[in-house]
């Protein structure tokens, strides 16, 4: 089996006296979409948080590609071609579509311009609307603020900013909670096309139907630590609701 | 992939060009209209009343003076409240700025443009710094820019009083006065109103086609947002402070080209007027939307106002109840508006009474 392309090992994380991990392992394959299920407070959210460079790790271990990282900051991950789509999709209102696309990453024009802080906003636009072609998401109007359109909009624009700077991971967390049916279905349908890419994604839910369409490989978090890993068609919606409440621990001690 | 067949993008790819501008823009594009059409009004009806005096080329110069200095500030001020921060201290620092720019002045001598030059360059250096502290203290210090400002309100105008002891300075150089006060360009454009008009330009040219501007709008509009894709907030804080600073230290020496005296105890209501014209211009007081044309256009309605009432024989002082007056309906009207316009939009706390960048929505798990 090749190496995975991010692997955590014996991550914790204590917030004063909560627990929030306690020692779990992580692994991610290139191309592969993988879901992050769990209870709530099962570290989900807190694990991804630890991954993707926004929070540290009490203890333990994150490998990229093979080798140990140190991300003290959403920017470090980024630079190794992580992105993150945020449960609060983390987009400016006020900003357009290719405003908050390019935010942090703005081509500069040509020449002295450039240096004086004036921006190409012709090849920005053009860029994201190839962006948001090729990714499939629904965006009617390139320059309205986003403030103003629906939540499936926003989080294709999320989505999309999230897949056109990754180059090898992607993180969403609960990229499908409230959404209506054919937004979730764009969503799920986009995440494909990034992993057809060769990126790897993780996904983070509490739709099990959602999971089951998309993920090739399920890990399920119990308490702070990864209690078992499936590949999806291993297993069926009953056995993962069972692994999410616990009940492989409980058999175990 | 960048060939993928038409009909597999068809149902999921909807990029539909529709002209730059969404609903949010359209508003402000909308308010900045409805004030040009209410100085427009204002103008017209002040113009049929008194056709003999209100109407003349000396009295639009007069009209364009008295707006030049304030035009210099609301640029400034317009970038800060965009941030959802708010500068109350430009009127004292243009006071200190004015200060310190005609001790100096006074110390080198001379009536020449040397010494002008001199005291605009210690006028805006003694603004920026004014305005560095503030950014500072607002980015790095996490004090709540009201605080922050009200803080330096008192203690610029403090240390100007102590240098001067309270007195008015008046050594402004007869250069700066007779060509930059009371001087005209191209024999009838009064020259204070040409650099306004300068600067301005240039606020607008920073503001809408520049980084620059984009990260003002960004970190007021969602500085965590802003954070997490690298831009550095803190630091373009203290910058949108300091151009406030500097804007106010050239007003300083504007104000001594124009008044000839450090006006002291003249500037206390200086910083809430400007605020007043950047609302009236659709501005918003909670960050990520506003213009500098607007600015300009807000700051015009009170002085052609008051202009307008001494030339009825309406008592001046009805000017400052009728701006009071227009502020309210003006930024109670954007609020119902914008409400409407986004989703989901709950009414959000004023930025600048908390902490820079605290506004985030909580993560949960």
């Amino acid at each position: 089996m090749t190496t995975p392309i991010l692997e955590a090992r014996g991550i914790s994380k204590v917030y004063g006296h909560v627990e929030a991990l306690s020692g779990t392992n992580f692994d991610l394959y290139p191309g592969e979409v993988t879901a992050l299920i769990g209870d709530n407070g099962a570290g989900k959210s807190t694990l991804v948080r630890i991954l993707s460079g926004a929070e540290q790790a009490t203890a333990g271990e994150i490998l990229f590609e093979g080798k140990p990282v140190h991300l003290h900051s959403p920017t470090d991950a980024s630079r190794l071609g992580m992105e993150t789509v945020f449960q609060d999709l983390a987009l400016a209102p006020h900003l357009s579509p290719v405003q908050n696309m390019y935010l942090g990453r703005e081509v500069m024009a040509r020449g002295l311009l450039g240096h004086l802080g004036f921006m190409d906003k012709k090849r920005m636009r053009e860029g994201s609307r190839s962006a948001f072609d090729r990714l499939g998401a629904t965006v009617r109007n390139l320059g309205g603020p986003v403030g103003a359109m629906s939540g499936g909009q926003r989080q294709g624009i999320a989505v999309a900013r999230a897949a056109a700077w990754a180059e090898k991971v992607v993180f969403l967390d609960e990229p499908t909670a409230a959404l209506g049916v054919v937004q979730t279905k764009n969503v799920i349908e986009l995440i494909r096309r990034v992993s057809a890419e060769g990126i790897g994604v993780v996904f983070i839910s509490h739709s099990m139907p959602h999971v089951m369409e998309v993920a090739d490989r399920i890990q399920v978090m119990w308490r702070g630590r990864r209690v078992v890993t499936y590949r999806k068609e291993d297993t069926s919606m009953e056995q993962l609701v069972a692994a999410m409440t616990g009940a492989l621990e409980r058999v175990a001690s | 992939m960048s060939t993928a067949s038409a009909t597999d993008t068809a149902d999921v790819a909807q990029v539909v060009e529709e002209p730059e501008g969404g609903r949010l823009r359209g508003l402000a594009r909308l308010q900045v209209l409805q004030i040009v059409l209410l100085l427009f009004v204002t103008v017209a009806v002040f113009s049929i009343l008194r056709p003999d005096t209100f109407l003349t080329l000396f009295n639009f110069r007069g009209i364009l003076q008295n707006t030049s200095i304030l035009a210099v500030l609301g640029v400034g001020m317009t970038f800060v409240i965009i941030t959802g921060g708010i500068d109350l201290s430009i009127g004292s620092v243009l006071v200190f700025s004015g200060v310190v720019a005609d001790k100096v002045m006074a110390a080198q001598g001379g009536q020449g443009w040397g010494t002008v030059l001199l005291g605009a360059g210690v006028a805006v250096l003694s603004g920026l710094a004014w305005g560095l502290l503030n950014g500072f203290l607002v980015a790095k210090g996490k004090v709540a820019p009201l605080i922050v400002t009200l803080g330096s309100l008192s203690a610029a105008l403090g240390f100007a009083q102590i240098i001067t002891g309270g007195l008015d300075l008046r050594d402004a150089p007869r250069k700066l006065v007779d060509k930059i006060g009371f001087g005209n360009v191209a024999g009838q454009v009064p020259t204070l109103a040409v650099i306004a008009a300068l600067v301005v330009v240039g606020g607008m040219i920073l503001l809408h086609r520049t980084r620059f501007g984009l990260y003002t709008y960004a970190v007021g509009s969602n500085a965590e947002a802003g954070r997490r894709v690298g831009v550095n907030v803190d630091r373009h804080l203290i910058k949108v402070y300091a151009l406030a600073g500097l804007l106010a230290g050239f007003g300083g020496i504007l104000n001594l080209a124009f008044f000839q005296s450090t006006t002291i105890g003249g500037q206390s209501n200086t910083a809430l007027n400007v605020i007043a014209g950047v609302a009236i211009g659709g501005t918003s007081l909670f960050g990520g939307v506003g213009t500098v044309f607007g600015t300009v256009m807000g700051l015009f309605i009170p002085i052609v106002l008051q202009n307008g009432f001494i030339q009825i024989n309406v008592q001046p002082f009805w000017q400052q109840v009728v701006v009071g007056a227009v502020l309210v309906a003006v930024v109670y009207i954007d609020q119902a508006r914008r409400t409407a316009a986004v989703r989901g939009g709950s009414r959000p706390r004023l930025p600048f009474l908390s902490r820079s960048g605290s506004r985030t929505r909580k993560e949960t798990e």
